[in-house]
């Protein structure tokens, strides 16, 4: 997949709009890379908000960024750091200049830095741009509010309905400096508003005026390229979000599967767009429950599960943790269920709108008793959709509870979406239904000799009334049993079971055959971590990525390929729990780790160097780098 | 249209404790469950955990004995996704009003379709002999050597709080009566709770001694019938009559009250002030303890709705699959 393309830096341009949570950013940003998207651009997108639903307007805490990266090819992350920076305010300009590069262009509405707002922002002068040490040459200043309300005036709307239109003016000059089709903005936001054209029409005024003034001022980004469209797999794409991703792999999953989809769910952010997603979606025969708590979506599912739905849950940070009992009871039951756990900031409430792959030892080993889970981690956005469908067929195939972790980064992050031209492209989906032999004689525990899967016997079925339950079961009867033989025996089938799920070879990338650091990592940190590999390359060194989407179990070839190169890094946003993980898997599999915990996606000129430094140890080394033995 | 006998529901050895009130109430539901009609594979008994909550494993039905206090949850998602499946929600008195209390309360307010069944036997039985949310203040139990400091809920004032739309109560060893609030506990459309008065013979032997023999239910116990007088007594010489706020015992025939004094039980009627004051009756405040069916309002039952509103949904849109979803996005091509 991704070796093919070649990503060439300057073909890339990473701008982020920010302003007060609400000033529209997310909006104009997703309406800059769609319009991208449709010229053949590679588009991903990062929206940063902070968990006040509206702090006081134009201060520092209320500042929401949404960053698109745009690109000839196609693009990994939403990038490091911006080309152009949209700043609607002073606070915005105070706390997302730190997210430019050096000689970024600026784009400041300046009817929004005056004396109240630069108090707002914590300047000490008028002299911002001083205070910032800003070069002004690099800045385009412009009174943005003035303009909008001009090119308003004979609209008949109030002020408040036109300041709102602000977000579009920005727009507007974004798509004069990298000379986007504004037609294509307009045919956009007409079907967007296709039931406010009054709405659609201002709109599409405001963008036009920015553009205009762009182009009457020469306004240019001196160190901006003009972004070529490159060969994209052709084919119809939509932008999506790794939430919605999550959901529509759900919903394909159960029509594939010809069961109910039913989700249990408690409001936690950032999971909550997905029961936002799946209860839009009744018409698709979706049922949502919003129910009384996190244990509560959990094992409502569980029972959903046991009378014969695709049956998930879904959650982040605490929620996990009051879900475990009843993953626990799908455990010792062999019944399907999808736990999806987008991971946020931890521990307890932590960081409720920022993103970490801190739940991943949780997801494993979280539960009493022996308890064997399979665990998949979404590569990207898009992959949120083929992670959903393969958690979901393998609950159903299998009878087992899966995790699918995602995180804040990929579940609110944006990607490109191939859409299938029909379910046909979708793999088959074949719950492990009993068969009429098993009538009348069926015990839950019969099983697949291969498999070790026990047969699914939905209840209203006459000659398979059965029991379920949390207590331990003869493996062949099914009545209670405290037998100690028996015991061992289920742990060491259900373990056994979920070892057998066949899961494919992990893939590795770049320079595979002689490498001289394999990079690991798993989940969403992949974009990242490739375009770290990408940039060590491009530098000369030999690299090789190999980024782990299963992770119970683990791939076949995961010993060999981890022991194959000399140097391993397995890079992860916490403090070490894959490399934990990989030791007790590989025998004397001893890594470098690189381990962030900031609650931010990972920087990849950051990687780059820590890397480098692994490679010609003779430099400095940086702190977070380091040997996991204790050497 | 009665097909089945008890036996087709019966299944296995109980293994409580000789004398335990759940053996006269399983008996009672599997006879219930055969004058329902509904055959075994249509049925689900799903419960907790404690002493009570092993009922599933005695009925020949689908079954699942879940996890501590979840039950009222498991049922309700396997409803929701199973309307057709008769569902029988097992739980004690800890179970539901403890640990599941949460759960309890909101299977109530929703008013899913459930045949909740409170064992109260007023004890934690299976951990040996806990005082639970139901044991009197000053309780003496292993967990209270003192006696309890704190107040036990009133199942019905709980299920009546969380606006629930019926309200039963049996003893476990009266069988007729047990049979007959379980029957109308199926036949209500919507979450009901039936209270089961049962003792612990090893743990909290007496806990319902007044009421627990015909003898002890003749004196202190009124059998209430929608539509019939409340009356009570060996010769039904006693009556209750409404007196200001409250519910008054009377002699009929005596200090002026005739029997047309005395209220005729109204187990519609939505208001549900009067059928509380009923079911908070208790002898220690010289009022019978109320047996029967309480509370049986109809009202839009959950599993119903949301099923309605998929319908109403799925006439209102244009997309019905996957692939009709997917086109309701903004999409463009790359040739």
């Amino acid at each position: 997949m991704a070796e093919k393309l070649e990503v060439k830096e300057l073909d890339q341009v990473v701008v982020r709009f920010s302003g007060d949570s609400g000033d529209g950013m997310q909006l104009a940003g997703n309406i800059f890379s769609t319009v991208s998207a449709t010229v053949g651009n590679g588009i991903s997108t990062f929206p940063d908000y902070p968990a006040d639903i509206r702090a006081p307007q134009g201060s520092l805490t209320g500042v929401s960024g949404f960053q698109v990266h745009i690109g000839a090819g196609k693009v990994y992350t939403p990038g490091d750091l911006c080309d152009v920076l949209v700043a609607m305010n002073a606070a915005a300009l105070k706390t997302q200049y730190r997210y430019a590069k050096p000689g970024a262009t600026i784009i400041i509405d300046t009817d929004s830095f005056g004396p109240k707002d630069l108090e707002k922002a914590q300047f000490k002068t008028e002299d911002y741009l001083g205070e910032m040490d800003i070069d002004a040459d690099r800045v385009i200043a412009c009174p943005m509010t003035q303009m909008v309300k001009a090119a308003l005036e004979d609209s008949g709307m109030d002020n408040k309905a036109m300041l709102k239109c602000r977000n579009m003016f920005a727009l507007g000059l974004v798509c004069w400096l990298f000379d986007r089709d504004l037609n294509l903005v307009a045919n956009f936001l007409k079907e967007k508003f296709a039931k406010k054209p009054a709405i659609a029409e201002a709109n599409i005024k405001v963008i036009q005026a920015g553009y205009d003034y762009g182009h009457n001022t020469h306004s240019s980004a001196t160190n901006v390229y003009r972004i070529e469209s490159s060969v994209k797999e052709p084919g119809r794409y939509m932008d999506i979000t790794g939430n919605k991703a999550t959901a529509y792999g759900l919903i394909a999953a159960a029509e594939k599967a010809g069961l109910p989809l039913y989700l249990g769910s408690y409001p936690i952010t950032p999971a909550t767009d997905i029961l936002h997603e799946l209860s839009k979606h009744k018409s698709c025969g979706v049922i949502t429950v919003q129910c009384e708590d996190e244990i509560s979506g959990c094992a409502s599912a569980v029972g959903a599960a046991f009378a014969g739905a695709l049956a998930a849950t879904s959650t982040s940070g605490p929620g996990i943790c009051l879900k475990s009992e009843a993953m626990n009871l799908a455990v010792i039951d062999e019944l399907p269920l999808v736990v999806i756990d987008v991971q946020r900031g931890g521990p307890s409430t932590g960081l409720p709108t920022k993103s970490e792959q801190t739940d991943l030892l949780q997801a494993l080993y979280g539960r009493n008793g022996e308890s064997p889970m399979p665990v998949i981690a979404a590569l990207s956005p898009t992959d949120c959709f083929d992670a959903a469908f393969d958690a979901a067929k393998m609950a159903l195939e299998h009878l087992t509870p899966v995790v699918l972790l995602t995180d804040a980064f990929v579940a609110n992050g944006s990607g490109a979406f191939l859409l299938p031209e029909s379910m046909d492209e979708l793999e088959d989906i074949n719950p492990h239904y009993v068969t009429p032999e098993l009538k009348g004689h069926y015990t839950p525990y019969f099983r697949d000799p291969e498999t070790l899967v026990r047969y699914w016997a939905i209840p209203g079925q006459e000659g398979y009334t059965h029991i379920l339950g949390g207590l331990e079961k003869d493996g062949r009867t099914g009545a209670i049993s405290t037998d100690p033989e028996n015991h061992d025996e289920m742990c060491r089938l259900r373990a056994e079971k979920v070892a057998r799920i066949p899961v494919p070879d992990l893939m590795v990338e770049g320079d595979r055959d002689r490498a001289d650091l394999l990079i690991v990592g798993f989940g969403s940190t992949y974009g990242h971590l490739y375009s770290a590999m990408q940039e060590l390359r491009k530098k000369g060194h030999r690299v090789a990525l190999a980024q782990f989407r299963y992770i119970n179990p683990l791939p076949k070839n995961t010993a060999r390929v981890l022991r194959k190169y000399p140097n391993v890094v397995v890079a992860e946003q916490n403090l070490g729990q894959l490399a934990a993980y990989l030791r007790s898997q590989v025998d004397e599999f001893v890594p470098y780790q690189f381990n962030q915990v900031k609650g931010q996606p990972f920087v990849v000129s950051e990687l780059v160097e820590a890397f480098e430094n692994i490679l010609e140890p003779r430099r400095t080394r940086i702190s977070s780098v380091s040997l996991s033995m204790s050497d | 249209m009665n097909d089945y006998t008890f036996n087709d529901y019966k299944k296995g050895q109980p293994r409580w404790c000789p004398g335990c009130g759940d053996h006269f109430f399983l008996a009672s539901l599997h006879k219930a469950m055969a004058e329902t009609g509904v055959a075994p594979h249509e049925m689900a008994v799903i419960s907790g955990i404690g002493c009570s909550s092993r009922l599933p494993y005695y009925v020949n039905t689908y079954a699942m004995q879940t996890i501590h206090g979840r039950a009222a949850a498991i049922a309700t998602g396997a409803k929701i996704v199973n309307p057709k499946l008769c569902i029988w929600q097992i739980s004690g008195d800890g179970d539901g009003l403890a640990i599941g209390g949460n759960h309890f309360i909101h299977a109530m307010r929703r008013n899913i379709d459930l045949n909740m069944i409170l064992l109260n036997n007023r004890i934690y039985g299976l951990t040996k002999g806990q005082y639970s949310p139901t044991s009197p203040r000053g309780f003496v139990s292993k967990s209270s050597p003192y006696g309890t400091v704190e107040d036990p809920f009133r199942p019905a004032e709980l299920c009546f709080g969380a606006r629930g739309h019926f309200f039963a109560r049996c003893v476990a060893t009266d069988a007729k009566g047990s049979i007959e609030v379980l029957k109308a506990a199926y036949e209500h459309k919507g979450a009901s709770v039936t209270e089961v008065l049962q003792n612990c013979v090893i743990f909290n032997d007496h806990c319902h001694d007044i009421v627990y023999n015909n003898e002890g239910r003749k004196k202190n116990a009124i059998y209430v019938r929608h539509g019939e007088k409340l009356v009570f007594g060996e010769n039904n010489e006693f009556g209750l009559v409404q007196q200001g706020f409250g519910l008054k015992v009377v002699e009929i025939g005596k200090d002026g009250y005739t029997i047309d004094d005395v209220l005729v039980h109204d187990a519609h009627c939505e208001d549900n002030t009067l059928q509380l004051k009923l079911a908070m009756m208790s002898p220690e405040d010289g009022f019978p303890i109320a047996l029967g069916v309480i509370r049986d309002v109809e009202a839009p039952t959950y599993d119903e709705a949301v099923h309605q509103q998929l319908a109403d949904v799925s006439a209102q849109k244009k997309y019905h699959n996957f692939m009709e979803l997917l086109e309701t996005n903004d999409i463009w091509e790359v040739k």
